[in-house]
């Protein structure tokens, strides 16, 4: 399925991802990695651990709100999988990121900008089997 | 207001997810679906968080502390290991199949829409599971290094 391109609305929604994993460092010294924030918030080690996990997480919530408040609809969200192919996906997107320590926004956006080795070879290894994953369910087995 | 401005960092995050694409698992697909309906999109929602990320933590990082607390709380690890490279590859499997990324399922999780909340429980499932596997490993580890 055809998407529209899209470079200033993502240009300017990948700057205000970097100004939110800015601002919760310059505040609270935190790495915005959504997977860290969601898997502390599981099991916090604190109350105060548990408190700034649960506000950045229900701050997300809003996200798609301020995007309506904006343009006058939700953001679009078309999931071209089956549901028996989404939580497969889900479920190894949550394995893979427990053992790597970090998803997209860890490692891809956090971790790469201070430069960390381990996010450098994470980011390279998603990157490539996402791309080949998609490459066998769309060419070889045409999902 | 530490708590207000903490949950309006979620807020910009959530917004510049919404506003990037990278909620929708349809345009995310297309972003690695370079022999098919490409969408280079991604490529500028990376750009542009990198550089004012990058930007930023030169500036952030000098200081002795953040504002809120009394410590940087920032990985230290520098070498490779066969976890992290073993869970890259698995997330990126997971990433390909369902077109969400836990970043990008979060904040639109925020519109109640079904299968934003059947992924999300799935990818809890995922993790809470291998969680729960890899204590269980470590403990077994443990029992066998205390036998010799």
């Amino acid at each position: 399925m055809e998407t529209t391109f899209t470079p200033i609305a993502s240009a300017v929604g990948g700057s205000l991802i970097g100004l939110a994993a800015v601002s919760l460092m310059l505040l609270r010294g935190k790495i915005m990695g959504a997977t860290g924030i969601l898997a502390g918030a599981l099991r916090p080690a604190s109350s105060t651990d548990w408190t700034w996990r649960a506000l950045v997480l229900v701050g997300m919530l809003c996200g798609p709100w301020i995007y309506f408040a904006g343009a006058g609809q939700l953001p679009e969200i078309v999931v071209p999988s089956s549901n028996v192919l989404l939580v497969i996906g889900g479920v190894l997107v949550g394995a893979g990121v427990t053992l790597g320590s970090g998803c997209t926004s860890g490692h891809g956006v956090c971790g790469m900008a201070r430069l960390s080795p381990r996010s450098f070879a994470a980011t390279a290894t998603f990157m490539l089997t996402t791309g080949v994953t998609v490459y066998v369910t769309r060419h070889l087995f045409g999902v | 207001m530490r708590n207000i401005l903490t949950l309006l960092i979620g807020v910009v995050f959530g917004t510049g997810i919404a506003l990037s694409g990278m909620a929708n698992p349809a345009k995310v697909l297309n972003f690695f679906d370079i022999a098919g309906t490409w969408d280079p999109s991604l490529a500028f929602v990376m750009g542009g968080a990198l550089i004012v990320t990058f930007i930023g933590y030169r500036f952030v990082l000098k200081r002795d502390h953040p504002v809120y607390e009394p410590a940087f709380d920032i990985p230290t690890k520098k070498t490779l290991d066969a976890r992290l490279l073993t869970g890259a590859g698995i997330f990126g499997i997971g990433w390909g199949i369902a077109g969400f990324c836990p970043g990008g399922a979060l904040p639109a999780l925020g519109t109640a829409n079904p299968k934003v909340i059947l992924f999300v429980a799935a990818l809890i499932a995922g993790m809470l599971g291998t969680r729960l596997l890899m204590t269980r490993m470590m403990i077994s580890r443990h029992d066998l290094r205390q036998a010799d």
